[in-house]
C-alpha cells in the first residue's frame, strides 16, 4: 500500500490560518489501513484544529467526509454534494498526494491542501510500524535477489551485493536499518542459490522508472 | 600494459607497490594541495585523491589529480557513484583521461546521510561494480555503455576497494571475484587492523586464484591515539579494530601514542610484504600526510623504484 | 463509604479504558472541558489484558496533540487504581481538579468544566 503520515498539526494550522470554513476529506484506501488518513484520523485532526482555533478565539467550521478512494474520478463525485452546497474556503485532503491532486483537477477554483506526507510504498511490520519495500522502478526483478528488493531497501540501491558499510546485518546509515543485502545473502544461502550472487549484474535500465518521465498505463481491454 | 601508469609499471616489474592518499580541501585553495602533496613526493608510486569523501563537499578529485600531475606525482582518481549518473561518470572519465589521469578507483561512495549535505538527492544510477565495467568497456572496446564508439579511447588502470571486515564475511571474497570479473586491475583494501580476519580473507582469495588475476594492496592507516582507535572501532561501520591494538596504545604515555601507532603500522606493512598474494600497501595517513615518510622509511619501502 | 469528590468532575462510564479513544478525549477539550483524565485499572490487572495500557498510549498521544496546538499537556492525564480504591478515586479527583485550577481555565472556552472517563 501507499503509506503516509500526518503532517505536524502546526503545519496544517498554518495552511488553514486564513480560512473559517473548510472541508476535510479522508480516504478509505491505503491511508485508512496505515492509520494516517481514514475516517478516524479525519475526526481527530478536525477536533485538534477546532481546539486550536477556539483557543485563538477564531472558530473554524470543519466538515468531514471520507471517500471510498480519492484516486478514482467516480469517487471524487461524492464531493459534489458537499462542495456545491457549501462555500468552503478550502479543501484539506488526508489521502496520499494523489487525492488532493484529483480534487484540485476537479475543482479548478478551489484551494486544496495536503494534510499528509506521502511516505513510501510499503507494508506494516507490526501494529504501528511500517517500512518501505518498493520504489516502483517499473521493472521488477526481485526474483534475482531472493525476492527482496535492493533498489528500495538498500540505501545505495546497489545491485551487486553489500557494500563495505554492512555490519552485523545492519546498514551503515542506521543501526535501525537492516542491510537488505545481508538478508538477500542469507536467503540465497538457504535457497541454495549463492552461485547466482557471484554473477555481475549489469546496468539497470531506468526508463521504466520515474527517470523516464511521469508514467501512465493504458489498458485497451478495460478502456471505454 | 593497459594504461602505462606508473603504478601499473611498478606492479608489472614485480615491485611491492606503495600508494598514498590525499584528501582535497574544503575550499578553492590550490596551495593546500601543493603542501600536502609535497609530503608524498618520492615516497609513493601513486596518490589516491578522494572524491567528496564521507560525503563532504571538497575540491573536485579530477582537478586535484591534475594539480598533482603538475607536481610530478601520479594520481589515482577516486570516483563515487553517489554524486553522478552514467552521463556524468562517462564524461568525467573521458575528461580525466584527456588531463593525463591514468588510474581510476571505482567506488559506490559513502551515503550522504553522515556528510555535510544530508539533504542532497543521491544518484546511484550505477554501482561500483558497474563503474568498473564502464571503465573497462571504454578502454577495451572503445565504447560507451550505450555501445557508442569513442573517438579517442581512454586508457585506465582500473582499481576498486574491498572491505574484508564488512558483513556477511563469507560473501566478501565473492564480491572480490565479481570485481575481477567486472574488470578490475588492482584492489585497495579497507584499513586493516584485524590481521587474523585479513589473513583468512587472503587465504580464501589465494585459494580461488584471485590473487593471480589482480594486484591486491593492503590498506594501512596509522592510529594516532586511543581516541581515534576507539572512534574507528565504534563508529565507522565495516572497520574492525581489535582490543589488542588499543591495549598497546594505552600502554604508552599519551604523547607517545602516535609513535606507537606508527610502529604498529610498520609492523603490519612488514607482515604484508611477506603475505602471499599481497602486491603492495595503500597507506592512508588520514590528515597525517607528514608521517608517511616515517612509515615507508621504517617499513623499508624506500627508495621507490624507477620503472619505464 | 460515602466519599466526597469535586462536583465539577463529570464522569463518563466505559466498560474498559481500552474503549476510550483519542477522539473522545479531544472532543471533551474541544467542547470546553478544562481537563480530561482517564481512570483505569491498575497496570497488569486489566480484565481484557491490555485495555488500560492502550488507554495510556492514547492519553500520551492526546498530550502530544495538546502540546502541538499550544495547550498544556497536563490537561490530559492517565491514572490507575483498582475498583476497590474508593478513597484513591476521590483523591485523584481532588488532585486533578487542583492541577487544573492551577493551570486556569482552558482558553478553548466554557462548557463542562472538567471531564473524566472511568472504568
Amino acid at each position: 500500500m501507499v503509506v503516509g503520515e500526518s503532517k505536524p498539526i502546526e503545519e496544517i494550522l498554518a495552511m488553514v490560518a486564513d480560512f473559517d470554513k473548510i472541508l476535510l476529506t479522508g480516504c478509505k484506501g491505503c491511508v485508512t489501513v496505515c492509520n494516517a488518513g481514514g475516517q478516524k484520523e479525519v475526526g481527530i485532526l478536525a477536533s485538534a484544529l477546532k481546539i486550536a482555533r477556539k483557543k485563538e478565539g477564531r472558530e473554524i467550521q470543519i466538515d468531514e467526509v471520507t471517500l471510498e478512494r480519492q484516486c478514482d474520478p467516480e469517487y471524487i463525485d461524492q464531493l459534489e454534494e458537499p462542495i456545491n452546497n457549501n462555500s468552503y474556503d478550502a479543501v484539506v485532503s488526508m489521502a496520499c498526494s494523489v487525492g488532493p491532486q484529483y480534487i484540485a483537477a476537479r475543482y479548478e477554483d478551489l484551494l486544496v491542501f495536503p494534510a499528509l506526507n506521502t511516505t513510501f510504498i510499503g507494508g506494516s511490520l507490526e501494529h504501528g510500524v511500517w517500512a518501505e519495500f518498493c520504489q516502483a522502478c517499473g521493472a521488477c526483478g526481485i526474483h534475482n535477489f531472493g525476492a527482496l528488493c535492493p533498489i528500495a531497501r538498500c540505501a545505495k540501491s546497489l545491485l551487486n551485493g553489500p557494500c563495505g558499510g554492512s555490519s552485523g546485518g545492519k546498514c551503515e546509515i542506521s543501526p535501525e536499518t537492516d542491510c537488505v543485502w545481508h538478508l538477500i545473502y542469507d536467503r540465497m544461502n538457504r535457497l541454495g542459490q549463492l552461485d547466482k550472487m557471484a554473477n555481475v549484474v549489469m546496468f539497470k535500465d531506468w526508463t521504466t522508472s520515474r527517470d523516464g518521465g511521469p508514467r501512465k498505463i493504458v489498458r485497451e481491454d478495460l478502456k471505454q | 600494459m593497459k594504461a602505462q601508469s606508473n603504478l601499473e609499471r611498478v606492479f608489472a616489474a614485480g615491485h611491492f607497490a606503495v600508494t598514498g592518499e590525499l584528501g582535497p580541501p574544503r575550499g578553492a585553495d590550490a596551495e593546500v594541495i601543493k603542501e600536502k602533496g609535497q609530503y608524498l613526493v618520492g615516497l609513493v608510486d601513486s596518490v589516491n585523491v578522494t572524491d567528496n569523501q564521507t560525503a563532504v563537499v571538497r575540491m573536485a578529485s579530477m582537478a586535484v589529480c591534475r594539480l598533482l600531475l603538475d607536481m610530478g606525482l601520479e594520481p589515482n582518481l577516486q570516483m563515487v557513484c553517489r554524486d553522478r549518473n552514467r552521463l556524468a561518470i562517462q564524461a568525467d572519465l573521458l575528461g580525466a583521461s584527456a588531463l593525463g589521469i591514468k588510474n581510476v578507483l571505482c567506488l559506490s561512495g559513502d551515503h550522504q546521510k553522515f556528510g555535510d549535505h544530508p539533504q542532497a538527492k543521491n544518484v546511484f544510477d550505477i554501482d561500483s561494480m558497474q563503474l568498473i565495467a564502464t571503465c573497462k568497456k571504454m578502454r577495451d572496446e572503445g565504447k560507451l555503455i550505450n555501445e557508442h564508439e569513442l573517438e579517442g579511447v581512454p586508457h585506465f588502470f582500473i582499481g576498486a576497494a574491498a572491505n574484508p571486515f564488512a558483513d556477511p564475511f563469507d560473501f566478501r571474497v565473492t564480491r572480490l571475484a565479481k570485481k575481477i570479473e567486472a574488470g578490475v586491475d588492482f584492489i585497495q583494501s579497507q584499513c586493516i587492523y584485524n590481521m587474523d580476519k585479513f589473513r583468512t580473507w587472503m587465504q580464501q582469495a589465494n585459494d580461488l586464484g584471485l590473487t593471480e588475476k589482480c594486484y591486491i594492496m593492503a590498506g594501512i592507516t596509522p592510529l594516532k591515539s586511543v581516541g581515534m582507535a576507539r572512534y574507528m572501532q565504534k563508529f565507522v561501520p565495516g572497520l574492525d579494530v581489535p582490543e589488542e591494538y588499543i591495549a598497546r596504545l594505552k600502554g604508552v604515555e599519551k604523547k607517545e601514542q602516535g609513535a606507537e601507532g606508527i610502529k604498529i603500522a610498520i609492523e603490519q606493512i612488514q607482515e604484508m610484504k611477506e603475505m602471499k598474494g599481497i602486491s603492495g600497501v595503500h597507506v592512508m595517513a588520514i590528515e597525517w600526510e607528514e608521517k608517511v615518510e616515517e612509515i615507508v622509511t621504517g617499513a623499508g619501502l624506500l627508495p621507490r623504484p624507477e620503472v619505464s | 463509604m460515602r466519599l466526597n469528590y469535586p462536583s465539577n468532575v463529570k464522569i463518563v462510564n466505559v466498560p474498559c479504558t481500552g474503549r476510550v479513544d483519542i477522539l473522545h478525549l479531544l472532543k471533551a477539550v474541544e467542547d470546553g472541558a478544562d481537563g480530561v483524565y482517564v481512570a483505569g485499572c491498575l497496570e497488569g490487572d486489566c480484565h481484557y489484558l491490555s485495555g488500560n495500557l492502550k488507554a495510556k498510549k492514547r492519553v500520551a498521544y492526546v498530550k502530544k496533540v495538546l502540546e502541538e496546538i499550544g495547550l498544556e499537556p497536563e490537561r490530559a492525564e492517565m491514572y490507575n487504581l483498582s475498583a476497590a480504591q474508593g478513597t484513591r478515586f476521590a483523591e485523584i479527583a481532588r488532585e486533578f481538579t487542583e492541577r487544573i485550577r492551577e493551570l486556569g481555565p482552558s482558553p478553548v472556552g466554557s462548557g463542562a468544566k472538567s471531564g473524566a472517563e472511568a472504568a
